[in-house]
């Protein structure tokens, strides 16, 4: 995170220097028309198949089975909302909203205790600090079936297996790695100055750190916050294992009619097109802020 | 490593991280630092359109070196007391401990006890993963994964981002490429199902791959066309191709019957099966469909019957084809210029077999690297944002150098840029290989239910084995912890870069 920061001054040096990487100038002389046409191709290859899962679900189920979705480019008028209007009346609407009560508390609570310990590590001398930071590192790439069965066991003991709050926990918890190295890394970046004037004034830790070091943290947070809210709006797998069919979000409510697949191509079109537009929406409004993470991230 | 892409740098990242804040060295802080917002080249990349290939350091690899510097020789001085650590890392303590560390130990623990977790068996559910042939496919098809997707990914990414320095569009084609992370792999999933559906008019796939085969290779197949099984007829069946039992001469007229075909089954253009009218010298015959129905003469040309057109001819002598030839919408055949002498008539397999389908890539032979194809597609985006912002903190003085002295720009491409790249190229991979050892969401939902043994994976496996039917929570458990000991290597790697950047 802070060097993302840290390298915006060579932003101006660089401009006036040859900015071509060594192939990008072969490139230049073999002709730029044919990267042109290669680079189009590619492209389509990456839209493709989004676009077809569009407009399949665009598509009665009869056009479907008698012909491609790229018949629509010559007979549009087989577009139809039918499969929307029928999902949304089925019931999915619920799983809709076991997604958003999924996914919105995981990103609060991740980002606030995530912040919390991030400064820890980054602000508080303590014994064993270092170590201790090296084990959420080594967390980081920890997988997630390793906690499966122990934790449905633990929360069949507490009672809240297949409920929201153990889903979310069980989100937030493998959440924090991530999140702790991203807000740790960040924080130490803010200059000792600005803390030890704050300390010096008298103020509180939690003081600096609600009011001066989690301010400053907006793109870091904004950068984990989106990456938090695709990661769990998206999981397929702790859904799979801890949600019940009341909490289940739209990916397990999908999931389960992957089975005939041929068939329900109706639901599943239009579903998984309902599951992405949100993901798409958010990427593309703040995908300055996905890239950061990702980069920053990327020890992941 | 980063002091390789960076230069010797005095720590700066204090000054701008916080403009408004009191900067230590007023001549650090460059004026276009205005907010704390302030964003990598690359991503200005990515988000602005510009072509921003300026130099900077790759965030990925030097996340750590401004917070080392500052961090560590920061505090100390008016360092709070070490039990408010405590009250700010507990939370996370908790969760991390009960989520996280527990069941690891519960897991080792586990693992040696038996399905229902009443008896000790050892290491034997480790036996059963590397005795089982269903588990050993799963190992298998790990090992696929992680020897071909992450380089594939990384080698993509690598010429994405180079072709992508130089183009106008760069920014909407990034958007592109990287738009599928954002979607969930199930999405991802039911994408590639529909792209990879078998029948050409609705998966997109074999749509493509069957039109560029038609125009290569026009075929009219006649699947279960076929001599008839007696001693009169003129020909036989032999290893799918059709021949005649008596070779034939020049100036002869070949007779060729085939049943075994609707007559509706004929193309269009099929017209009333004719004599072929022998020239001297070549070879000449008639290939049509021998059946009249209600009655009609066996093996001759009846009023009604139709020839079959578009069927191929060879002529074969010793083994080897002389000639070749098609039939016409009457079904006659001709060979010219053919030298004298005794000729088999062939019509080779080609002719009967179905017509080209595409690849059944959900099929058992297919299903691995058809998974790894929707894979590729998701995470190309990444590798190439990552090695986009890499080559742009490429300092442009040693490639202009290299020029000067007069190296070619391939030369200066593999000998400068790739090794300067390098790191990020690794972070890239390791990143690729922790993400295909974990492999699950794709393959569970584009394997359809019966490929799934073919196409399984460990961490699949684990998740079928406990809680998908499996029932045996000591295996699931032995499974995921051994998940956890092939990531072991590239956790490894990643605290070594950690430390290495904080030093």
């Amino acid at each position: 995170m802070t060097t993302l920061t840290a390298a915006r001054p060579d932003t101006g040096d660089a401009a006036g220097a040859v900015r071509r990487s060594p192939l990008g100038r072969v490139v230049d002389k073999l002709g730029g028309g044919l990267v042109q046409v290669v680079l189009i191709v590619l492209a389509l290859f990456w839209l493709l198949p989004t676009l077809g899962l569009l407009v399949v679900s665009l598509r009665g189920d009869a056009d479907n089975n008698s012909s491609g979705w790229w018949t629509f480019f010559t007979k549009p008028a087989q577009l139809t909302l039918d499969n929307y209007t029928n999902l949304l009346a089925s019931g999915f609407t619920s799983s809709f909203w076991n997604t958003v009560a999924i996914t919105v508390p995981t990103t609060v609570l991740v980002i606030g205790i995530a912040a919390m310990a991030g400064y820890a590590f980054a602000w508080i001398e303590f014994p064993g600090r270092d170590g201790l930071f090296l084990v959420v590192v080594g967390l980081l790439v920890v997988p997630i079936q390793i906690a499966l069965i122990p934790i449905a066991k633990l929360y069949g003991f507490f009672g809240i297996f297949g409920s929201i709050p153990g889903v979310v926990l069980f989100h937030v918890a493998f959440g924090l790695p991530f999140a702790i190295f991203l807000l740790r890394n960040f924080f130490a970046g803010i200059p000792k100055e600005l803390l030890e004037a704050a300390r010096m004034d008298g103020a509180s830790e939690w003081k600096i750190f609600s009011t001066v070091v989690f301010p400053l943290a907006k793109p870091a947070i904004a950068s984990l916050g989106i990456f938090q809210f695709l990661w769990v709006w998206n999981d397929l797998l702790i859904a799979l294992v801890f949600a019940d069919t009341g909490a289940q979000p739209m990916t397990k409510a999908l999931q389960s009619q992957m089975r005939q697949f041929g068939t329900n191509v109706d639901i599943l079109a239009p579903g998984a097109f309902l599951s992405l537009i949100i993901p798409l929406v958010l990427f593309f409004s703040f995908q300055r802020y996905f890239v950061q993470g990702l980069l920053a991230g990327s020890v992941k | 490593m980063t002091d390789r892409l960076d230069g010797p740098q005095t720590p700066r990242g204090d000054g701008d991280a916080v403009a408004r804040g009191a900067s230590p060295g007023p001549d650090e802080t460059p004026p276009g630092a205005q907010a704390p917002t302030a964003t990598h080249p690359a991503l200005a990349d990515v988000a602005s359109g510009e072509d921003g290939s300026t130099s900077g350091a790759p965030p990925a690899v030097a996340t750590g070196q401004a917070a080392g510097k500052v961090a560590y020789g920061a505090s100390g001085v008016l360092g709070p007391s070490p039990k408010i650590a405590l009250f700010f890392l507990l939370p996370a303590f908790v969760l991390l401990g009960a989520w996280v560390i527990y069941p690891i130990v519960y897991s080792i623990w586990r693992s040696l006890y038996d399905a229902g977790g009443g008896g000790f068996v050892g290491l034997e559910n480790y036996g059963a993963i590397f005795s089982d042939p269903s588990t050993l496919t799963t190992i298998r098809n790990n090992l696929i994964w992680v020897v071909v997707a992450p380089s594939l990914v990384t080698v993509l990414g690598l010429i994405f981002a180079v072709l992508t320095e130089r183009i106008r569009w760069a920014t909407a084609f990034k958007l592109i490429v990287f738009m599928p992370m954002a979607v969930s792999l199930l999405a991802s999933g039911v994408i590639f199902r529909l792209v990879y559906e078998q029948d050409p008019d609705k998966g997109v796939a074999n749509a493509i791959i069957t039109s560029v085969h038609d125009v290569f290779a026009s075929s009219s197949g006649y699947p279960g066309a076929r001599p008839r099984e007696n001693d009169q007829a003129p020909v036989a069946a032999d290893q799918g191709a059709v021949v005649t039992k008596q070779p034939a001469q020049a100036g002869q007229q070949v007779m060729i019957p085939l049943v075994g075909l609707r007559p509706d089954a004929l193309p269009d253009d099929a017209a009333g099966a004719k004599q072929a009218s022998a020239t001297p010298g070549g070879l000449a015959g008639t290939v049509w469909l021998d059946f009249t129905p209600g009655g009609g003469t066996v093996n001759q040309i009846d009023g009604n019957e139709r020839g079959m057109p578009g069927i191929t001819v060879e002529a074969v002598s010793g083994g080897a084809v002389k000639g070749t030839t098609t039939t016409a919408p009457d079904g006659t055949f001709q060979f010219a210029g053919l030298p004298e002498g005794s000729y088999e008539v062939r019509l080779p397999q080609s002719n009967f077999s179905a017509q080209f389908g595409g690849a059944s890539w959900l099929g058992p032979a297919l299903i691995t690297p058809a998974i790894i194809g929707a894979f590729i597609w998701v995470w190309a985006g990444f590798a190439m944002v990552l090695i986009a912002a890499g080559l742009s903190a490429i300092p442009r003085d040693a490639l202009e150098a290299a020029r000067i002295d007069g190296a070619t720009e391939w030369q200066v491409f593999r000998r400068i840029t790739i090794p300067l790249l390098s790191p990020v190229l690794l972070v890239v991979l390791v990143t690729m290989i922790i993400n295909t050892l974990k492999v699950f969401d794709l393959v569970f939902v584009i394997a359809p239910g019966s490929v799934q043994p073919e196409a399984n994976v460990i961490a699949l496996e684990m998740w079928r084995v406990s809680f998908g039917g499996g029932g045996n929570q000591g295996l699931g458990s032995a499974l995921a912890i051994f998940l956890l000991v092939l990531v072991l290597p590239f956790m490894a790697i990643n605290i070594r870069r950690f430390r290495r950047e904080q030093s």
